[in-house]
This record gives structure tokens, sequence and C-alpha cells, in this order.
């Protein structure tokens, strides 16, 4: 192997550096805790990238000395210029991006580690090192690298989608395309292990090396192009546990504990977190990424005409204020109308004439687990008026009204009894069974899953269309004239 | 140099502190622990620096910077990100 083995100062540093990114995580785990939890992960990293900066120079004369590239002060300068390129526009829209669009920020980062995992492994296989002692090695940064691109095209993928700029186009034969690309990439990861196999006059190792980190790419871009924009949770999720494994292996060849323990940290706890997502879904793993939501479209357009009834926002707040139990089902509309604020307003307004509140929160509602007691905890509202659908799925039946803004395929009843439904067997929130519903809404259209709501036509639901913000400024507008 | 057998109890161990660390965090919190999680495996850029002080030759020296790069925003923007995210506990508590 061409790695010196790390001097006990960069030990003992990764060894304090990677306790602390583990009691950060699980610091996390509690809301109390969570925000020093952050800082203690946070310093444990910058522990970790200080001591190797520092330790940079004698891994570069190790190397380094054998052909000499300028010197060692270009090439710190190149290692700065990166992490300015890198880290300045990460930085900057980090802050910049509106909450809501989060989810496709961590997609877009997430994406962006792959692809570090993968050009550490390419770097390793392009000057040898990576070939040097037994197979695992060549092994383990193939596969790593493999990942690590697969994850950065799903991601990007990912991302184009939870913005609107990309649909989930049909692909005539793509599971045929698919499969060769699979075997292709097969082949191409076999070879890569163990290039002596294949003739260097037909195929050079570097080429070789590129062009299977561009099939890879193109992999991950094509499984994930099916997959509608409802499962986008669940593939940003499995995304994040493959990268962190990426890096594990990575962390391999590179003989870096730190790396090793970080990645297969995120690695395990990603995929109980992708498993626990799929399960509120009730949806086998499999069943996502084998036929996306976006594959399917029902054709519940045959059958009688049937007809919304709709309602005026400044009636709806009139009716509520002499209410005495009103659950609120918030969904990704209220998120985009960016009106989480303005809700729990209304809500303390009401509260104060002596309705009670509740906030029923669906696991998957919105565009990650988890989304809306993110946006209600912005908003203010106390832990104590969130629920989540076990906990209240019983009492909608004896509410007066079930609130739903801007959710819709979370209160789908056709979850439960359509079985041609794409989303049957959903779990779903009982907001059909309140005394009433009344539905924010912006449009007439169907769900993000595409799916007709049936929850929308009943005879106990009253819509009242328009911009989650506009609807719930007339609403207080309402209350403060009553 | 670690053996294969070493890496591998490394790899179960850490596996094993990974799903503990999750199974106890309630749903309010897995949108920022996705993130918190997304930001920890940005130590990857500890090894793309390393690979970049190794790289010999053009085509090395530009993959490796190209890696920085990636890694460079994984850490930043997790960080960032997740510590937005985090900052509405904190105003929420206040609040209460």
């Amino acid at each position: 192997m061409g790695h010196g083995s790390l001097n006990d100062v960069v030990q003992a540093s990764y060894l304090v550096a990677t306790f602390l990114l583990i009691i950060g995580l699980k610091r996390m785990s509690s809301p109390r805790t969570a925000r020093s939890g952050m800082l203690w992960a946070g310093v444990g990293m910058l522990l970790a990238i200080a001591v190797t900066f520092a330790y940079l120079p004698g891994v570069y004369r190790l190397v380094g000395s054998l052909e000499d590239l300028g010197g060692w002060w270009p090439r710190l300068g190149l290692i700065l210029a990166a992490i300015l390129v890198g880290g300045v526009p990460a930085w900057w829209s980090g802050r910049r991006v509106p909450i809501t669009e989060m989810p496709q920020m961590v997609a877009i980062y997430n994406g962006l580690g792959g692809g570090a995992a993968a050009a550490i492994g390419a770097v390793e296989l392009y000057s040898g090192r990576a070939y040097l002692g037994s197979l695992a090695f060549p092994l383990i940064a193939v596969v790593g690298a493999l990942v690590g691109a697969i994850g950065l095209g799903g991601s990007f993928v990912a991302f184009l989608k939870l913005q609107s700029w990309m649909g989930s186009p049909r692909v005539i034969g793509r599971n045929l395309i698919n499969g060769i690309l699979g075997i292709i990439l097969l082949a191409l990861t076999v070879v890569s292990v163990h290039p002596a196999w294949i003739s260097p006059e037909l195929l050079a190792v570097d080429s070789l090396i590129g062009i299977f980190l561009l099939v890879s790419l193109a992999f991950g871009i094509l499984i994930t192009l099916p997959i509608g924009g409802a499962d986008m949770p669940v593939v940003i999720s499995t995304y994040n546990a493959c990268i962190g494994i990426a890096v594990g292996f990575e962390g391999f060849v590179l003989q870096n504990p730190a790396m090793i323990i970080a990645g297969t940290i995120v690695g395990a706890s990603g995929t109980l977190l992708t498993v626990l997502m799929a399960k509120a879904m009730n949806r086998s793993f499999g069943n996502i990424w084998l036929s996306g939501f976006g594959d399917v479209r029902t054709t519940v357009a045959a059958g009688p005409q049937r007809t919304m009834k709709s309602l005026d926002a400044r009636d709806a707040a009139a009716s509520m204020a002499y209410m005495e139990d009103i659950i609120v089902v918030p969904g990704y509309g209220l998120a985009v109308a960016q009106a989480q604020h303005k809700l729990w307003e209304l809500m303390q307004m009401l509260q104060k004439r002596g309705v009670r509140v509740r906030f029923a929160i669906h696991p998957v509602a919105g565009r990650m687990p988890g989304h809306m007691s993110v946006l209600m905890a912005e908003a203010g509202v106390p832990y104590d008026l969130i629920f989540d659908l076990d906990e209240i799925n019983s009492d909608f039946a004896n509410a007066d009204l079930a609130l739903v803004i801007g959710a819709n395929d979370v209160v789908n009843p056709a979850a439960r009894t359509d079985k041609s439904s794409p989303i049957y067997g959903m779990p779903i929130l009982n907001a059909d069974q309140a005394r009433q519903v009344f539905v924010i809404k912006r449009g007439r259209g169907a769900g993000f899953s595409g799916v007709e709501n049936e929850l929308f036509f009943g005879p106990n639901t009253q819509m009242v269309f328009g911009d989650a913000q506009d609807v719930i400024s007339k609403m207080i507008q309402a209350l403060k004239e009553l | 140099m670690m053996t294969g057998f070493v890496a591998l109890y490394i790899f179960l161990i850490a596996a094993i502190a990974g799903y503990e660390i999750i199974s106890r965090v309630p749903v309010i919190l897995h949108t920022p622990l996705m993130s918190g999680s997304n930001f920890v495996h940005g130590i990857v850029l500890v090894g793309a620096m390393v690979a970049m002080a190794e790289a010999r030759g053009p085509l090395e020296v530009t993959v490796g910077f190209i890696g920085v790069v990636m890694a460079t925003s994984n850490v930043v923007g997790g960080y960032v990100s997740t510590e937005r995210m985090l900052e509405m506990f904190k105003s929420k508590k206040e609040n209460a």
C-alpha cells in the first residue's frame, strides 16, 4: 500500500472527532438537545478537517516527491481554492433558500457527497494505489465509486423533480434499457476491479474508469427518472444511506477510520429511516423503486359527474368561531404558501374563543418525513398540540371540523377502499370522519400522486379555494370583525 | 494498517450504533436528522483532501479538485441547512 499510516496526533484527533460526531447525532434525537447536538457534530467535523489539512504536507511528501508538480505550495493553494469553490456557493444557497425548498437542497448536498466519494475512488484507481495489496482494495474502491456516482445522478434527478423542473417522463422500454445498461455496468464494475482481465490496447485503465463512472452516473439518473415526486422522500433517504456506505468504503481504501465509522453510521441510520418512511406509506421498498407512483395513472374520470361545494373564507371563519373541537391537517400546500405563521395566528385567535385546536401530522405529508412537524415548529406551535397519525386518528370522529390545508393524498379515503388506486393501503388521516371538513386548496386538480380525492366530493366537505396565505388572512380578518 | 477483519468489526459496530441512534428519534426530528446525517457523511472531505494531496498528473489533480469541491458543498451545505431547521425549534421553545 502506498498509504503511510496516519501519525498518532491525527489518529487521536480522529478518535475525538468521531466521538463528537456520534454524540452529536445522538443528541439530535431529542428536540431539547438537538441544537447542541449539531454543535457537537460541527466541532467534531471541524477538528477532523483542520487536523487533516495540517497533515496534508506529510501526505504530499510521501507520494509527491516521486514526481513533483511545482511543489507543495501550489498544491495547497489548489486545495484551498477547491474548498472555496465548493463551500461559498453551498453556504450562500443554504442560507438563502426558503425553508420549504430544503428537501431538494438536502438532496443536492447529499448527491455531491456521493460524487466526492466517487472522485476519491477514481483518484485511488487512476494512481494504481488501490490496485496494490489484496483484491479487497480495488473491489471496495470500485463499489464505493459505483454507489457514490449512482447517488450523485439519482440525487440530481430528485432535486430537479422536487424543484418541479422535471416531471416523470415515460421512457418506452425503460426496463429493457435499464436492464441492458445494468449488465454493461456490472461488466464494467468487474473489469474495473481487475483491469488485467482486459487488454490495455483495447481500453486503457484511465478510460475504463472514466467510462465506468459515467455509466454509473447515467444509471443513477435512469433508475430515478420514472419515480414520481411523492416518493422522493424515500428516494433521498435511500441515496443518503447509500452514500454513507460509499464514504465508508472509500474510507477503507484510504485507511481512514473516521470516514469508515461516520459513513457506516449514516448508512445504517439512513437505511432504518428509509424503512420507517416506506412503512408509513405502507409500500414496500421494492414497489417504490420498481414501479413509481408516476407510472400509474388511474382512470377515475368515468362515473357520475360530481361537484365540489365551495365556501367563502369569511363564512368558513365565522362557523369555525362557534365550534368546539377543530383538528388541523397541514400539507405541502401550506409550506408552498408559507402560511404557517398565519395559520398559528388564526388558531390562537380561535383558542382565545375557547375552541380546542389540535394539529394532525401525517408522517409523509410534504416532501420529507416530518416536513410538517418542522413547519409547525417554525410557526411556534407547541409540541403538545401536535399529534402523530396513530395518536389522533380515532379522534376525528368526535371532532367538529377537520381543517385540511394544502394536503391531499394523505387524507384520500381511496387509500382505504379502492384497491385499484396506487395509494391503496397507505395509512391516512381520517379527516372524512369529522362532522365537517373544510379544505383549503389552490385549485381543483388531483394530488401529487395524480389520484382524484373522494374526500373533496364528500357530503360534509366544503372547499375554500385559494392560496393558503390569502385564505387564512381573510379568515383572520373575518374573526377580528366578528 | 488495518486488516480486513478489523475493518469488518468497525463496520459492524458502527452499523449497530447508527441503528440505535435513529431508532429513538421522534418523527418531528426526522427531517433535521436526515439533514444532519447528510452533514455527517460530509466527512468525505477529509478523504477528498488526502486524495488530492496524493494526486499526481493533470487527470488525478482535476478529479481530486472536483472531489474536494463536491465534498465541501456536502459538508457546508449540510451544516447550514440542518442548523436552519433546528433554529426553528429554538424559536419555538422561547415562544412557549
